[in-house]
């Protein structure tokens, strides 16, 4: 085989990314399946849309292997009224728990940034429950490119 | 597991009752449990599964990570700082280690 230097790093990219994405194979969860985890995490509650929560994602992940997202409750942060947690779920994904956020007053504002991985083009979703009782959610689209080379 | 090394980043002080953002990392595969290494087997899930951050012994921020949290997992908080103190940070292991750091914070 007589491969050019771009078709060697394209095909070694390939790889990388075949590994890295593995799991993508195997079964993924299901939109249900987050549905009843947020049922269970808000209490039987019906979580309102948007409102004070807001969850940053990238448009498009050209690596769905870290995928910088950030969640933020405006919230006064104060002894009898704060956040106590925000759970993140990606649907599409083998396990759609992500990450659970725990929040004190002490915290001064419930935001936090982290680095997920996406097995595929799918929706994230993050729920907030505060010391009130509110539970508010916010769902984003990421599209990822799975595998280097434009594919 | 050898060779993890926390990496946290915090104001050297503040002043009394402002917000201050935590950055912090510690280099770790997140090893998920479901890709196959190079004898078709699966590689053993090996994954941070809980961070914390104390300050002066009260909790401030705590997360549970799962599998879907990438390599070398970095997480940035925010604090609010009313006295000079310590920040004692905490990663628990799968396997059981605990990989800790502490950073003092004085008030302006």
């Amino acid at each position: 085989m007589n491969l050019t230097r771009r078709q060697m790093l394209c095909a070694s990219v390939g790889a990388a990314a075949a590994g890295v994405f593995g799991f993508s194979l195997s079964a993924s969860a299901t939109p249900e399946a987050t549905a009843e985890s947020i049922k269970n995490f808000a209490g039987g509650k019906e979580p309102a849309m948007g409102g004070d929560l807001t969850l940053t994602t990238p448009e498009i992940a050209e690596n769905g292997n870290t995928v910088p997202i950030e969640v933020s409750v405006a919230s006064p942060m104060t002894d009898d009224d704060y956040v106590e947690s925000v759970v993140i779920y990606a649907e599409g994904n083998p396990n759609p728990d992500v990450a659970v956020f725990h929040f004190t007053p002490m915290s001064g504002a419930a935001e936090a940034k982290t680095r997920m991985r996406l097995a595929k083009t799918q929706n994230v979703v993050a729920v907030a429950k505060t010391s009130k009782g509110q539970v508010f959610m916010d769902k984003k689209e990421v599209k990822v490119t799975i595998g280097g080379c434009g594919g | 597991m050898d060779n993890i090394k926390p990496r946290v980043k915090v104001p050297k002080s503040a002043s009394a009752g402002e917000i201050i953002t935590i950055k912090t990392l510690i280099n770790h595969p997140m090893e998920s449990g479901l890709r196959k290494g190079k004898d078709g087997n699966l590689i053993p899930r090996q994954i941070i599964n809980k961070f914390t951050c104390e300050f002066n012994g009260k909790p401030v921020f705590s997360c549970e990570l799962e599998p879907a949290i990438s390599a070398n997992p970095y997480i940035e908080f925010s604090a609010k700082v009313n006295e000079a103190g310590t920040f004692k940070f905490s990663w628990l292991d799968d396997d059981g280690s605990v990989y800790e750091t502490e950073n003092k914070i004085a008030i302006k």
